[in-house]
This record gives structure tokens, C-alpha cells and sequence, in this order.
């Protein structure tokens, strides 16, 4: 026999209408977040989650939790989760191909297990009575009812929470920190060995991207006087992400020809 | 609808978060789905704070946050550290104790 006993009220008609939209999509980008390749991609479905989130906060009378969830969480958490990602490499997509073997299933029979757990205990718990609702306690507006409550009776945890901040900024601090063990070389010292290395071509420094008048972006590798294309205008990122275009179609020979025959 | 739906995507998202930090290899989406799970913690601690009628619960979670976001700082400070001697963000390279 299934017992709903937890049967907490019902709510209101139109959230149930946006949990019944927002829920699924929110689970959807969960599931995405872990079966996309790109890094990149899954930030973009945690924001997506976290923006849901919000909502879902907002829609259950909790205001001010909602707006620090998107200023916090999908502002400042995510963009430093992005920041690093660029620092880290943006294509150090992982392989998906197990470690160790079969962990994928065993990992998902377990969370099957663990998660039909978890939501089958709570369809049978009793709470006792049905949900209390936080007209009362929001009587004085929401941000209101919360100071009061932080700057009384947490005031403790809450000079615990600042002292943490404080140190963990320190610590990142100190982690990011790095000591460095050879002079740095100046634009002088830089500009001297270019022209000692003896080539002339190193002492006028690289050549710029593109092609003049007839092709103009970074990832053309620009001409030589005599016509033939160099590799080395290009930023070595872009060689290597392999978005250098080939500069043999734009090269002078070719398209004096195609010009005349027009 | 009943508002215990609302621990039900809790638990969901708990549990889609928990997979993620097995199977996936990259250490900046594993801490991803660390911060999934919080947020899913999160959610169930907003619902508590409306069904008891009070606002323990949403304190509770406005800490969570704080302390999620010191946590962020930290551990990708420590991932930057880790890619800056190992030349790698996967979770399986950092095993130098292992050899």
C-alpha cells in the first residue's frame, strides 16, 4: 500500500504549474551536465539549475534567498567557475572513457538505489500536521524577518561565517600565490637578445595576421612580399585549437588570375 | 500539488549530483556537481523553513550559501595549483601519493 503521508497542503494553482514546467527542465539540464563533454557546456546547465532554483526559492516566500541565489550562485560562483575554466584551458575536455572498469554502471545502479531511497522515505514520513506556511513569519517582510533572526538568534554562527570568509579568502590568496624563481626578463633584456640571436627576421618581431586587401582575420596567416603564406603571424593558440584557415586561396598568384578571367 | 514535491527534486538533484561526482573525470566539473548538491540541500531547507512556518530553514540555507562560496574559492585555488604542476584538471593525474 503506497501512503502519501506527507501530505503537506496543497499549494497554490500557478506554482504548481511552474514547478511542473521548471522541475523537468531543471532535471533535464542536471542529467545534461553530466553526460555533456565540454566543461564549458556543463557551467552552463548549473547556471540553468541555479537560475531554477531561484525561481523555486522566490515562489516559496523566501525573497531574498532567491535574489542572493542568482546574485551569489549564477553571478559570482559560476563566473569564477568560467574564469577558471578559460585559465585551465577551455579544451581540456575530458575523455569520457572509464578509469576504472564499469564504474559508470555501478556508479548509476547506486545512485538508482540511494535516490529511490532517499524519495521513498520521504513519501512515507508524517510530519502531523499540514504545511504551516510563512505568512506569519514573513508578516514583516521577508529580508526584515531574516535580519531579525540573524542578528539575534544566530548571531554567533553568523561571526563564525565572517571569520571563515575571511579565510578563505586568505587561502586562496596564499594557494594562488607563486613565488618566482627566476628573475623576469624586461622589454630591454627581451628587445637585446632578439637582436643577438642573429636572424633579421627575429629582430623585426612577427609578422601581423591576415591578408591585406584581399582577406582580413586572425586565423589567415598573412603574406610574405613574395606571395607565399607565413604560418608564423598566426597566435600559436589557434594553430593549435586548429582554426587556422589555409592562406594557399588567397594567395597573389591565384587570384590575379581569377580577377582577369572576370 | 503538494509541497513535498518540492523534497522529491530535492532528493533528485541530490542524487543526479552525487553520479556526477563519481563518473566524471574533470575536477572542475566534479566540484560542478558538489555545488549541485548543495543547491539540492538548499532547496529542501527553504521547503522545511514554508512547511514548519518559520524562517530557521532559510537561514540555515542563506549559510550554506556562505560557506559554498567559500569552498569554491578555496578548491579552485587548489585546482589551479594542481593544473599549474601537473599540466591537468582530471582527477586521475593528481595520484603522486599513489607511487
Amino acid at each position: 500500500m503506497i501512503n502519501y503521508a506527507l501530505d503537506l497542503g496543497q499549494t497554490a494553482k500557478p506554482e504548481a504549474v511552474l514547478f511542473y514546467i521548471l522541475a523537468p527542465l531543471a532535471v533535464a539540464a542536471a542529467i545534461g551536465m553530466l553526460t555533456v563533454k565540454k566543461a564549458v557546456h556543463s557551467a552552463i546547465l548549473l547556471a540553468w539549475v541555479m537560475v531554477t532554483l531561484a525561481i523555486f526559492y522566490i515562489a516559496q516566500d523566501a525573497a531574498f534567498l532567491g535574489i542572493v541565489q542568482i546574485v551569489v550562485y549564477t553571478g559570482a560562483v559560476m563566473m569564477l567557475f568560467l574564469f577558471i575554466l578559460m585559465l585551465v584551458g577551455v579544451d581540456s575536455s575530458e575523455s569520457l572513457t572509464e578509469t576504472i572498469k564499469g564504474l559508470r554502471w555501478i556508479a548509476i545502479t547506486a545512485s538508482v538505489g540511494f535516490g529511490g531511497l532517499l524519495i521513498s522515505l520521504l513519501g512515507r514520513a508524517t510530519l502531523g500536521r499540514s504545511t504551516a506556511g510563512l505568512a506569519d513569519a514573513n508578516s514583516n517582510g521577508n529580508v526584515e524577518g531574516l535580519a531579525q533572526l540573524i542578528f539575534s538568534d544566530y548571531v554567533w554562527p553568523f561571526e563564525v561565517i565572517s571569520a571563515l570568509l575571511i579565510t578563505a579568502a586568505v587561502g586562496a590568496m596564499v594557494l594562488a600565490h607563486h613565488e618566482r624563481t627566476v628573475k623576469r626578463v624586461t622589454q630591454r633584456e627581451q628587445s637585446q637578445a632578439r637582436f643577438r640571436s642573429g636572424s633579421l627576421a627575429a629582430a623585426a618581431g612577427l609578422p601581423g595576421p591576415g591578408v591585406f586587401a584581399l582577406h582580413n582575420a586572425v586565423d589567415v596567416p598573412a603574406l610574405l612580399p613574395d606571395g607565399s603564406p607565413a604560418p608564423s603571424s598566426i597566435s600559436a593558440t589557434l594553430k593549435a585549437r586548429g582554426d587556422m584557415l589555409d592562406s594557399a586561396q588567397y594567395q597573389l598568384d591565384n587570384n590575379d588570375n581569377a580577377a582577369e578571367d572576370k | 500539488m503538494n509541497s513535498a514535491n518540492y523534497l522529491y527534486l530535492s532528493a533528485l538533484l541530490f542524487t543526479i549530483g552525487a553520479v556526477g561526482v563519481v563518473i566524471r573525470r574533470n575536477a572542475i566539473v566534479v566540484f560542478m556537481c558538489v555545488e549541485l548538491m548543495l543547491n539540492a540541500a538548499n532547496l529542501s531547507f527553504v521547503t522545511f523553513s514554508r512547511i514548519n512556518g518559520n524562517l530557521d530553514g532559510q537561514i540555515v540555507a542563506f549559510f550554506t550559501m556562505v560557506v559554498a562560496a567559500c569552498e569554491v574559492v578555496v578548491g579552485l585555488a587548489i585546482i589551479v595549483t594542481i593544473y599549474r604542476s601537473r599540466r591537468s584538471a582530471s582527477v586521475d593525474d593528481a595520484n603522486l601519493l599513489k607511487r
